[in-house]
């Protein structure tokens, strides 16, 4: 069993008098597509930008890459920021930039590349993402909601990160698109020997790629497995979830 | 596969039987900086003998290093070098295979020389010019429009809406308007004390200073003041608005925008502008009678005695008459390029500047058409 990439033992998160995490605990294996999912409110959007540096939790320890997050320096916060991409929610492309530049910003700035060699990784991370090739002069606002995750993600994938942390990659995507996006991100893993972090709430994606999961409720992690060892958990959160009237459909079909 | 692993180095060594291109270190994106200028330098003596590349010393490569090391590959072969790989790890034949999978297309080629026309370019500004005038017209018609209906029914009239703007462009901007308005009547006092002092006329810096102040200085200058600091803002909330498409939402919803957002600014500060320059009058008067008294010996009594006499009621009337065709000019340029802005953020900025340079321009030049009607006009 490899070492985990990712290790989270007993965060406790407060908002005011909120407590999102109240110890929450769970680790992330090299190479495998990890998900984290729970109801809205439960935090797990928290949990993810705690892991790329973004929140820091009142208490508990966050590893990433074998650093603790709340020890680092900034010497070591800047080069475990060059080892992950991360997809937002909204895509958050730099809207003064092309497509072209919003991808190839982190090489320009942390590579020493030849302006023609950048401009073919960025065509290469464009293609690979599934964007035409004109795609790559226009601007964000003029691209379809599907279009700016994916140039989101070619973004994420400029350095070749072995981390891809992303926020509900399929929101706001029809099926089809889903669909693809979903192959997508298995088709990298295997490629680019990626580990996936992903918050979702989309259950096609938990049944068709994702290797382990965690459902984060009442603060703490309620489950954390595969799937055919969460899907028979009694607790009510994960009954709720998978045998509610669109999980039934899904369990039944996925079996 | 820590941050001390070697960075990416390229040996080049001559052998009888070819040139030998060892590869070594971490061939990743962020690393490459020591080889790039040794690939750039590999050229035609290379041909002499077959090119052989190694890479079995490489400890890790990643796109950005493989497509750097392909560019030159090709590059060398268009020279017509014989080349072969030896010690490929599985991650690049990994890689290879994913190129393979996503062959990049040729760009399309970028349009020509559009940029550096200038009869294109003075196309482009007179067209963008016109079309901004035609959107104008239309904000002022909508705007108009929208008025005459709240005149008709007072009582869609949004009136907490309007104090709120009141309360939020003239209250909170009084700390800085008695600031300058205090020392514009500082700076008069002292400039004309100095050359009346030459004639003994010493009491007639009570008349420059109440005239000059009332008739021009103190609108001029709390407009100009309200321009940067309410223009800009009314811009910068409708714009940020637009952006995160709050104001689709309320079109949606059957909210008009000139209703909810513009009429309301236009109106708080229609109102608020008139009793800004109002109070800019007296702390300007009083800044130049504090002057008075220290350097001319003029008491306050006989500063305001003086004052009464010969500043006449008028001046004073006029200074006020400016106020609401100021604020008018100014909240309906800040609200219109507000809604001027696209999607992208950095147009925030750049319509806030162009609605400030808009509206200071276009409150001098209403001021000086003011000067020419009413001295024409005998007043």
């Amino acid at each position: 069993m490899t070492e985990p990439l990712i290790r989270v033992e007993g965060v406790v998160t407060r908002f005011g008098d909120n407590r999102v995490h109240d110890g929450v605990s769970l680790h992330v294996r090299q190479g495998e597509i990890y998900a984290l999912m729970g109801g809205s409110g439960s935090g797990k959007s928290t949990l993810l930008r705690e892991l790329v540096l973004l929140h820091r939790p009142d208490a508990g320890r966050i590893e990433v890459l074998g650093k603790d997050l709340a020890r680092i320096d900034w010497r070591e916060a800047a080069w475990l920021r060059r080892q992950w991409g991360v997809l937002f929610q909204s895509g958050a492309l730099y809207s003064s930039m092309t497509v072209a530049q919003n991808v190839a910003m982190t090489l320009r700035e942390y590579s020493a590349l030849p302006p023609a060699v950048m401009d073919e990784v960025v065509r290469l991370k464009l293609r690979m993402v599934g964007l035409p090739a004109r795609a790559a002069e226009l601007y964000p606002a003029e691209l379809s909601g599907g279009m700016v995750k994916r140039a989101a993600l070619a973004r994420a994938l400029a350095m070749d990160p072995r981390l891809l942390f992303l926020d509900e990659p399929t929101s706001g995507l029809d099926p089809v698109s889903a669909e693809a996006f979903d192959q997508l991100i298995v088709k990298l893993r295997d490629r680019l020997g990626l580990t996936v972090v992903m918050v979702t709430h989309d259950l096609d994606s938990l049944f068709t790629i994702v290797d382990r999961f965690a459902v984060l409720g009442d603060g703490k992690v309620v489950a954390e497995g595969p799937l055919d060892e969460v899907i028979h958990n009694p607790h009510p959160v994960i009954r709720d979830f998978f045998w509610g009237a669109r999980g039934r459909l899904r369990t039944h079909h996925g079996q | 596969m820590s941050r001390r692993d070697p960075p990416a180095t390229l040996d080049v060594s001559r052998r009888d039987d070819g040139w030998y291109l060892t590869a070594a270190g971490d061939w990743t994106a962020e690393r490459l900086e020591a080889v790039v200028g040794p690939l750039r330098s590999l050229g035609r003596r290379l041909c002499d003998r077959p090119v052989v590349w190694d890479f079995s010393a490489v400890h890790r490569i990643d796109s950005a290093g493989l497509l750097l090391w392909l560019h030159h590959r090709r590059r060398l072969e268009s020279l017509g070098c014989r080349q072969r790989v030896v010690g490929q790890s599985a991650e690049l034949r990994r890689l290879l295979e994913l190129l393979r999978d996503y062959p990049v297309e040729a760009p399309p080629p970028p349009p020509k020389g559009r940029f550096f026309d200038p009869l294109t370019a003075l196309g482009r500004f007179v067209v963008g010019g016109w079309r901004d005038f035609i959107a104008f017209l239309a904000f002022l018609g909508e705007d108009f429009v929208t008025l005459l209906r709240t005149l008709r029914h007072p009582s869609e009239l949004r009136v907490d809406a309007i104090a709120h703007h009141i309360q939020e462009a003239g209250i909170r901007a009084l700390p800085i308007i008695t600031l300058t308005s205090f020392l514009i009547g500082v700076v008069i006092a002292y400039q004309g004390a100095v050359q009346l002092q030459k004639f003994g006329a010493n009491l007639f810096v009570v008349d420059m200073i109440g005239i000059s102040v009332t008739r021009e200085l103190a609108p001029l200058i709390t407009a100009i003041v309200v321009a940067g600091r309410t223009g800009s803002a009314y811009t910068a909330e409708l714009g940020v608005m637009k952006i995160t498409e709050e104001i689709d939402a309320m079109r949606v919803m059957g909210f008009e925008i000139h209703r909810f957002l513009v009429l309301p600014r236009i109106l708080a500060l229609m109102i608020a502008l008139p009793l800004m320059i109002f109070f800019a009058d007296l702390i300007g008067i009083l800044g130049g009678m504090v002057v008075a008294h220290l350097h001319l010996n003029l008491s306050f009594s006989e500063f305001i005695h003086r004052t009464q006499n010969v500043v006449a009621v008028k001046h004073y009337w006029i200074g006020l008459l400016k106020g609401p065709f100021f604020a008018w000019l100014i909240a309906t340029v800040g609200c219109f390029r507000g809604l001027q802005v696209s999607r992208d953020t950095e147009s925030i900025g750049r319509y806030t500047t162009i609605s400030v340079v808009n509206a200071i321009f276009l409150v001098i030049a209403c001021d000086a058409l003011f000067s020419v009607v009413l001295t024409e006009l005998g007043l």
